[in-house]
């Protein structure tokens, strides 16, 4: 069996993906027009097809004969680790898209950086896919914000409300914790204070392009990664796992 | 006893599995069959790359392929492989020019282009009237490999089969 820290350095991986592919997935039949529509849900399926290969992978490791579907419909809330960024309400559209921006952007570098290592040659395989998908989740999220934010005085409004709900949720994502050393050491994991470098240069540029501008870093939120989350998580959870627990076991 | 099928009938049956989303394109000309050896128990392994990895076609496509496998050999083995991480550099020509034929742009470019994190746009000439004066409509379109653009010479819609 592979370390523990291993484990959970991939299952957490697939709890950041699992978690904001269902909560874009809320936008199925409520997208404000309808090329948003199927945009948002294609999103949804991408990360929902990473988690689905990044569990197998943490169920491969951990060799206890756990699949994807232990991982996303049998483990409560504080099991999971996802950062606390993800499983934020949906809000509007300005405040999806400007999550989508930040988060995808990390998201895109990450696995970037993961798909450059060759100490588990499985992530590195699952990474490459994924960072040519995240690609364009960055692209799309980038000109949404842009364009809203050098918009109307309403859309860069929410916009810049968005951005102020969501940028002490930006910590956690380059604090790292024991898993995260752990996996660095290993010659894993990115080092995260030169992820945040590459990452500042991409957002700083684009909302200053929106007019927006990057907000003063301050107090941070903290905790997905000790599974300790907000209050939304297990209503996330409830919804997704219902039908799985209902019936276990159940098939198409 | 029956003998064993040899590889090119492998390949043959292979090439009559379309990928539902596109179907004028077979399975082989998409790149998705990454080998075809011989297996422990003296039939056939054939290894698979999955295009995307939420793509909802790719369970359909596994199925098709054990089907019209089995039909060949009991001792048929299908192997789901990450990498190398699939593509659009695997598909070839022939099936570019398919592609443009029906009205989707082919893939152009390199994947490895970092220049979209400053907001760069490439160019999608319209597979229709050849015009490169097109706009992107929506990055997601009818399916998630596939961008929705609209051509400003000759005002039709069409699909570009995004660079992956």
């Amino acid at each position: 069996m592979a370390a523990q820290e291993h484990i959970r350095y991939i299952a957490r991986l697939g709890d950041d993906a699992v978690v904001l592919g269902q909560r874009l997935s809320e936008w199925c039949g409520h997208g404000p027009i309808l090329e948003e529509d199927i945009a948002l849900t294609n999103l949804s399926l991408d990360y929902i097809g990473q988690a689905r290969a990044l569990y197998t992978h943490a169920g491969a490791l951990e060799a206890q004969g756990h699949g994807e579907d232990h991982f996303a419909y049998f483990r409560d809330e504080e099991a999971f680790e996802n950062h606390l960024m993800v499983e934020l309400p949906k809000g509007d559209f300005g405040f999806t898209v400007m999550r989508q921006f930040l988060f995808a952007t990390f998201a895109y570098l990450r696995m970037e950086a993961l798909a450059g290592q060759t100490t588990d040659p499985e992530l590195a395989a699952i990474a490459a896919k994924s960072v040519k998908e995240l690609r364009y989740h960055v692209e799309h999220a980038r000109d949404w914000v842009v364009r809203l934010g050098d918009g109307t005085a309403e859309s860069r409004e929410r916009l810049h409300r968005s951005l102020e709900q969501l940028w002490p949720y930006t910590g956690e994502l380059f604090t790292p914790d024991a898993v995260d050393t752990w996996a660095e050491t290993a010659g894993m994991a990115p080092d995260l204070a030169r992820l945040k470098a590459r990452w500042d240069d991409v957002i700083t540029a684009a909302l200053t392009e929106a007019t927006l501008g990057r907000p003063e870093d301050g107090w941070m939120q903290a905790g997905g990664k000790a599974g300790r989350h907000t209050e939304h998580l297990g209503y996330l959870l409830a919804e997704m796992q219902s039908l799985a627990r209902k019936h276990p076991g159940v098939t198409w | 006893m029956v003998s064993p099928p040899d590889e090119r009938d492998v390949w043959k049956q292979l090439a009559t599995v379309v990928d539902p989303e596109l179907p004028f394109l077979n399975v082989v000309e998409m790149g998705m069959v990454r080998e075809v050896v011989p297996s422990e128990a003296g039939g056939w392994l054939v290894r698979i790359t999955p295009t995307y990895s939420g793509c909802p076609a790719t369970d359909v496509i596994m199925q098709d392929i054990r089907r019209v496998l089995s039909a060949l050999t009991a001792d048929v083995e299908v192997e789901v492989v990450h990498h190398p991480a699939w593509t659009t550099d695997w598909i070839g020509e022939e099936a570019r020019e398919k592609m443009s034929a029906h009205g989707i742009a082919p893939p152009i470019g390199s994947h490895a282009d970092k220049s979209f994190l400053l907001g760069k746009k490439q160019t999608v000439p319209c597979p229709l009237c050849g015009s490169t004066s097109t706009r992107l409509v929506s990055a997601f379109g009818s399916t998630a490999c596939k961008a929705h653009y609209t051509c400003n010479d000759c005002l039709e819609p069409f699909d570009h089969f995004k660079c992956f």
